[in-house]
């Protein structure tokens, strides 16, 4: 059988005279990574690859199962508990093989984020959870990827492009628009709120529509703007993003910061939680983070290692005004009285700060140097 | 100053309305005030505010037209 020439594979779109063949050489020298193969990234991904993107990464950790299949349109039965991302390359790869497809089969992580990020110059946002929407933004403002958001809520959807151009002082980020992460119960997921499949279908293919544009220069790109849809009353409503100074220092400074960042904690849950050694070991280094001895007067060792204020647990009630950090972690000799000293506190601020009690105390904490 | 208000997300359903008009609101600051004393359950829900279709971060006087619209971050995917 005689090949069709290549350019077949993308006659219909180079006829386009906003596109042509210079569009189809952009697109070819694209490269896009998708966070997520769920919902928003199928979509995506199925039409990336098919207008040609020349190089795209899939990252996902989860299997395929039932309840994914009425919106998650690149798996089928016979997926069911094999991985979303090496599936969907698979997918993909019989759709479109002139394409570099690169597989990441992990959860995106604060480790591993900058070195799966390096490789593309467009991130596109499928994930489910506010501790990834939080990190992949830090991650595209650090490393200067345009980050293509995407995110959705029962019969509703949002769409953004954000930090671009990447290099540019004035590219606004999710943080100028949602500086903090909503408490726990607040924003309901997927699977506790429902959702009909064809509304992700709606917005991840729109994802991928932004990022065409965005590659080839046509048409107006959602830049700086974000696009709320409603599915139920077919309503657009458009706003204009702007930067937020207040919320400018909140983003990891550089790669270490954010390697030391804590996704889970920021999105917190709970408003007292109990801290692990390793991960105390990390937030010592953060200035922002206000510690407290709540040990009484006179208890040793002393402290001297990072930081700290002493307020006895004894006092702690009366003192309450002398904290005022955003994070506070209160510690003592055994982890006891700091976590009852984290319930007074807990009680007192709500859910308004993030209260973390030393598990193990100081005493444990040592053991681990 | 009259206020029209948009609510998207499960702030329209905290508030049982998808749309409101508040009369007498001469900033945004007691905008969010008024509508925290109207919906207690509002003051601990976290939410962009856009003033004519561009997002506002500081306390913002209202004058002429305000069509002030309320967005929840979705977290969905």
């Amino acid at each position: 059988m005689i090949n069709p020439p290549k350019n077949d594979r993308y006659q219909r779109q180079i006829s386009l005279k906003e596109l042509g063949e210079i569009g189809q050489q952009k697109l070819k020298d694209a490269k896009v990574l998708v966070v997520g193969a769920g919902g928003l990234g199928c979509p995506a991904l199925l039409y990336l690859a098919g207008a040609g993107v020349g190089r795209i990464g899939i990252v996902d950790f989860d299997l395929v199962s039932l309840s994914n299949l009425h919106r998650q349109i690149l798996f089928s039965v016979h997926d069911i508990g094999l991985s979303k991302a090496l599936r969907a390359g698979d997918v993909l790869e019989q759709i479109n093989p002139d394409i570099e497809i690169i597989v990441f089969n992990e959860k995106l992580s604060n480790d591993n984020a900058p070195d799966i990020f390096k490789g593309f110059d467009i991130v596109l946002d499928g994930t489910d959870n506010f501790a990834s929407r939080y990190l992949i933004n830090d991650a595209c403002v650090i490393l200067k990827k345009t980050l293509v958001y995407g995110a959705i809520s029962r019969f509703e959807g949002q769409l953004a492009i954000l930090n671009h151009p990447p290099e540019s002082k004035s590219a606004v980020n999710y943080r100028d628009l949602f500086p903090d992460a909503p408490a726990d119960g607040e924003v309901l997921n997927c699977e506790e709120a429902g959702v009909i499949g064809v509304l992700p279908g709606i917005i991840g293919t729109m994802m991928a529509n932004e990022t065409i544009k965005l590659i080839t220069g046509i048409g107006n790109a959602l830049i700086n703007r974000l696009l709320t849809y409603n599915s139920l009353n077919n309503h657009f409503f458009e706003l204009e993003l702007c930067q937020n100074s207040e919320t400018e220092n909140m983003i990891p400074e550089n790669i270490s910061a954010f390697k030391a960042y804590n996704y889970d904690w920021f999105c917190a849950t709970h408003s007292a939680y109990e801290l692990d050694q390793q991960d105390f070991e990390k937030m010592t280094e953060d200035e922002n983070i206000q510690f407290v001895d709540v040990r009484e007067a006179g208890e040793l060792p002393e402290m001297t290692d990072f930081k700290n204020i002493k307020i006895p647990l004894s006092v702690l009630k009366d003192q309450i005004p002398d904290i005022h950090a955003q994070t506070i972690i209160l510690f003592c000799q055994s982890g006891k009285r700091s976590a009852s000293a984290a319930e007074i506190l807990s009680s007192y601020f709500g859910k308004s700060r993030k209260i973390y009690s030393l598990k193990d105390g100081i005493a444990g904490w040592q053991k681990t140097k | 100053m009259q206020v029209h208000l948009t609510l998207f997300g499960q702030l329209a359903e905290i508030t049982g309305r998808k749309e409101m008009i508040l009369q007498d609101i001469p900033d945004s600051e007691t905008l969010i005030k008024t509508l925290n004393d109207m919906y207690p359950l509002l003051a601990n829900t976290k939410y962009a505010i856009a003033l004519n279709k561009k997002v506002i971060h500081e306390n913002t006087i209202l004058s002429g037209d305000n069509n002030i619209a309320l967005l929840p971050p979705f977290s969905g995917g």
